[in-house]
């Protein structure tokens, strides 16, 4: 059975009661972009000019509040530190240095710690990777999305297909741990085409890829187009073979599917995903950044304000950029668990949706209900814990839905 | 009371769009019975639906006052009756209140169907006919063709026709004089007890139901006790009086004169079109003839497209129902469709109208399910049972035949168009009786299976004829036939709302259909879903929707746990309008969906 074993990521740190504490981490949010990508749905905001030195100060701000107004017993060395955005790349490498600094002071991180910047793949930002580095980063998360020039034009990226190559040589010099994502199922693409980039892609032997089937989100130009029928994307049954295409490939290439759309050479995972996904505890700090703190009963999600200013203004006022606070009930834990636990190759632990749920998944979800699952080949069940098959992974908002369908 | 001598009553016959509602509005101005200012277009068509659909729904009288160029004052009834193929009986009885017709006929366009159909009644009244030419101010007119159709078509003289227009007037007065000169007066004697036929009625939110009368002997006065010789009640008359078309208080109705009274009844139900009024206490010892029931002829489920509506569905359906006795419901349970109303029509214009107004006055979102005839099923153990659901029908084992409706149609088309009229009629086990040519217009008779009329008969007809054919049809008896019950099965269960009855030989084209726009609008599942159409226990055709293989749940990280989960709970929510199937769960809309698709017929 998959589960708890060897949970990479976590559990080489401390003693055996380790084992199961899915981790603690934090995510800082950078929310400014040079441009909007027409499929982004994410807090990114295009802004003239940026106080480096204001944001830097913000931050750190919200961070310390954050430690401080975490319940006892949750705040220990982190497992993962992540600068998402937006486009951290964009940010001055002091931040990275003032957060880690914060962190440091409380002695919450050491040398084990995974540090990850995500970075666009222009040669502007390939010249900073030094100093990030220097900074304390040490993976990277870079954006290439395509290696195709029209198609990287389509989705509105900044960057050609010669520059992002050159960028990620780049990162490997700067970084031991790279890592880049590609979409597929763009319009126009057919299961050969993208069979095709995929070979490129894994042609210089990465580490760690995050391969995204394109999602039409709603509110963007990408969704409007869609509305409009503009965007030919490829049907189910083409989708359905890339998808099965990119896991042989990946495969062959030594990378392993870990979660529905990650892959990674063994114990090169993503640390900070995983503590998501294993419904750990995290500090979500900056506009919109999110938050979970607890496990099982008394598990509180935060909420930062979304827009850039408001938190800013939020931040230099309180000191703090919370918007909300509000502790989950039953129902909305066990279904973060599965929807969070389910991607995961390795399913969810059955000790930990238990303490999520105050049941067992059974009971949460209805013997009859489960054996369906199960008899149709969507999910395997043991002692230890569940989780899907890749058959499974592929309809998941299906398997999701007939899981948490339940009246309760 | 005005003498009978100097009465005439009479009904315009017309189809939809030849002008009678104009041609009446110039009558009643003409005889002054509204001044300039008070008149509106069409002012019989009070209902939204009847001015734009040019329908008439209900019958409506207008008293003229009509001083004749002999110098006598003249009481002229028109008689508006209801003006389609679905009120047969209540044209009929309008018919009969009336000594004449005036036929009019769109000198641009010639005969319809439908006016060959109402000429046929009026002539079986006995009627008195005044031919009409209308519209002949368009350039378009041909009044020569038009009159000689009418000769051959109907077999009238046309020689006498009048020429009018309800646009600019020319006409009217010549008209209202050959009313006067060519119809009979209506014979009675005021001295016989009361004798009045019940016309039509409706509900009026002031006055509770107004009824329309003809009295044909004795007279109708206010305080009057009176008896209703078919619903078997009594009631004491509160108002007498009639329209010019306002309506003016009479005090009193006399043998020949047409109008209405008012007696207290609060629904529409409790007066029978076609019923004798006499008065209790001196009653007449024989009610007039030709009284039926009302017998709703197409039955549909309705069922609320919300199901949080069906309250408000059911009382929609009560209120209309205040108005129209003509069609009936009765609560329905559906497994595909939850909880809804079995309701019986006049025909599916009505069906339409109906289904038209709960949408359009009470605001409802329907699903219809495919209209069904009333079948006579004889069962093996000697009894019969009158099947209005096919989802109702018994086993096939119990039952020992099966009879259903036909009627006699009346097609008219231009001649190019005849090849597809005739081949449609053939393809819907019709039987030709007769088939004649006037001009380039072809008239033919058939007689068809009404079953085969409700499903898609009309679209079909104007898609073959470009638009340019007319139908008109009566029920015409009921006739064994070999049918059988088609179901629908969705992973091996049956769908109650998709049931038919069909004749065999339709039955695998019909669940061919059905099975692929099921699969077209089913939405992939977990689980493959196979689609059957089955009769009795075996598979005619077959469908399988494959399982779903791919959905998008691309990315999930820290930040989009909340809003993904909450897109998760709308999913959910949606579910709640899931029917299951085994181990499927299959949208309600994709039922709906269906449905709707069978109505347009694609």
């Amino acid at each position: 059975m998959p589960v708890s074993a060897a949970e990479p990521g976590s559990g080489r740190r401390k003693g055996p009661a380790a084992a199961t504490d899915p981790g603690f981490a934090v995510y800082v949010h950078w929310p400014f972009c040079a441009s909007k990508c027409p499929y982004c749905d994410f807090n990114s905001h295009v802004r003239d000019a940026i106080d480096q030195e204001r944001w830097r100060r913000a931050l750190v701000a919200d961070l310390e509040n954050a430690l401080d107004a975490a319940p006892v017993g949750i705040v220990r060395p982190v497992a993962s530190v992540f600068f998402g955005g937006g486009t951290p790349s964009l940010m001055a490498p002091e931040t990275v240095d003032g957060v880690l600094g914060a962190l440091a002071r409380r002695g919450l991180v050491d040398g084990d710690a995974e540090v990850t910047l995500e970075a666009n793949p222009s040669s502007a930002e390939a010249g900073r990777f030094a100093d990030y580095r220097a900074a304390g980063v040490n993976r990277l998360s870079i954006g290439v999305q395509a290696l195709d020039d029209e198609a990287l034009r389509v989705l509105g990226r900044a960057h050609g297909v010669a520059e992002a190559v050159d960028a990620v040589s780049a990162a490997r010099e700067a970084f031991d741990r790279v890592s880049f994502d590609l979409i597929y199922a763009r319009a126009g693409q057919t299961p050969r085409s993208w069979r095709d980039e995929l070979e490129r892609a894994l042609a210089p032997c990465p580490t760690h890829v995050s391969l995204y089937q394109l999602t039409i989100e709603r509110g963007t130009r990408f969704h409007a187009a869609h509305a409009r029928g503009e965007l030919a994307l490829p049907g189910e049954d083409d989708a359905a073979a890339m998808y099965e295409e990119t896991a042989a490939r990946c495969r062959a290439a030594g990378l392993e599917a870990y979660e529905v759309s990650n892959f990674a050479a063994p114990g090169e995972e993503c640390r900070h995903n995983l503590v998501y996904w294993r419904s750990g505890d995290w500090l979500g700090v900056g506009p919109g950044a999110h938050g979970r703190l607890g496990q099982g009963e008394g598990r509180t999600a935060t909420r930062r304000w979304r827009s850039p200013e408001k938190w800013l203004e939020a931040v230099e006022k309180a000191g703090s950029g919370l918007e909300a606070r509000e502790t989950l009930d039953v129902p909305t834990r066990a279904a973060e668990a599965l929807m969070m636990g389910l991607r995961l190759v390795e399913g969810v632990s059955a000790e930990r949706f238990e303490r999520m749920a105050g049941r067992t998944l059974e009971e949460y979800v209805g013997t009859e209900r489960l054996r369906r699952l199960v008899r149709g080949g969507f999910l395997e069940t043991s002692r230890t814990g569940a989780r899907t098959t890749l058959r499974g992974r592929m309809v998941l908002n299906a398997v999701l839905g007939e899981l948490l369908s339940r009246e309760s | 009371m005005t003498d009978p001598a100097h009465i005439r009553n009479f009904a315009i016959i017309a189809h939809i769009d030849h002008g009678k509602s104009t041609l009446a509005d110039r009558m009643i101005q003409h005889c002054g019975g509204l001044a300039d200012r008070e008149m509106r277009e069409q002012v019989l068509d009070s209902m939204d639906i009847e001015r734009e659909r040019g329908i008439t729904v209900k019958a409506q009288t207008v008293r003229l006052a009509y001083t004749a160029r002999d110098g006598r004052r003249y009481q002229l009834n028109l008689m508006d009756t209801p003006g389609h193929v679905d009120f047969t009986y209540e044209v009929s009885r309008s018919l009969a209140a009336c000594e004449g017709s005036v036929l009019l006929v769109d000198s641009s366009q010639g005969v319809e169907a439908q006016t060959l159909a109402n000429v046929y009644q009026a002539l079986d009244a006995d009627h008195e006919i005044v031919i009409a030419l209308n519209k002949t101010d368009l350039p378009a007119a041909e009044p020569a063709r038009v009159a000689r159709q009418i000769e051959d078509v109907i077999g009238l003289d046309p020689s006498g026709a009048l020429l009018v227009s309800g646009k600019t007037g020319d006409g009217v007065v010549e008209l209202l004089e050959t009313i006067v000169e060519k119809l009979p007066p209506p014979e009675g004697d005021r001295d016989a007890p009361l004798k009045a036929l019940l016309v039509d009625s409706w509900y009026d939110p002031y006055l509770g139901v107004v009824i329309l009368v003809r009295v044909n002997d004795g007279s109708l006065v206010k305080g009057q006790r009176v008896r209703m010789m078919a619903a078997r009640t009594e009631h004491t008359v509160e108002q007498v009086g009639v329209f010019t078309p306002k309506r003016a208080d009479a005090g009193r109705l006399g043998a020949g004169e047409v109008g209405f009274i008012t007696a207290g009844i609060k629904e529409v139900a409790d007066t029978l079109i076609g019923d004798t009024i006499t008065d209790a206490k001196r009653p007449t010892p024989r009610p007039l003839p030709g009284f039926e029931p009302s017998k709703p002829v197409v039955f549909s489920g309705l069922f609320p497209a919300d199901t949080a509506d069906y309250g408000r569905l059911r009382e929609s359906l009560a209120r209309l129902h205040l108005n129209d006795a003509g069609f009936a419901f009765e609560p329905e349970t559906s497994a595909a469709l939850g909880f809804g109303f079995r309701c019986g029509f006049l025909g599916l214009l009505h069906l339409e109208i109906v289904q038209e107004r709960l949408e359009r006055e009470f605001n409802l979102e329907l699903v219809t399910t495919a209209p069904s005839v009333v079948y006579d099923v004889h069962l093996t153990d000697g009894g019969t049972l009158q099947l209005h659901n096919p989802a109702d029908l018994p086993d096939p084992v119990r039952i020992d035949r099966i009879k259903e409706p036909w009627i006699g149609a009346t097609i008219m088309a231009p001649d190019e168009y005849l090849g597809g009229v005739l081949k449609l009629c053939e393809d819907r086990r019709g039987q030709q009786t007769d088939l004649t040519y006037s001009g380039r217009r072809a008239v033919v008779a058939y007689r068809l299976p009404l079953n085969e009329v409700v499903f898609d008969f009309h679209d079909r007809l104007k898609s073959v004829s470009r638009g340019y054919a007319s139908f008109d049809y009566r029920i015409d008896g009921y006739l064994e036939g070999d049918l059988v019950k088609m179901s629908i099965l969705v992973n091996g269960e049956p769908v109650d709302a998709l049931s038919i009855v069909v004749h065999r030989s339709n039955a695998e084209s019909r669940g061919r259909t059905m099975c692929e726009k099921l699969k077209e609008l089913i939405p992939r599942q977990l689980f493959k879903v196979p689609i059957q159409a089955v009769i009795g226990g075996k598979v005619i055709a077959r469908e399988t929707i494959p399982a779903l293989r791919k959905d998008v749940l691309s990315k999930c990280y820290g930040g989009d746990v909340t809003r993904k989960r909450k897109l998760l709970e709308k999913q959910k929510a949606g579910k709640k309008r899931m029917r299951r199937f085994g181990r499927v769960e299959i949208p309600q809309e994709a039922f709906i969906e269906v449905l709707r698709a069978d109505a347009r017929h694609v």
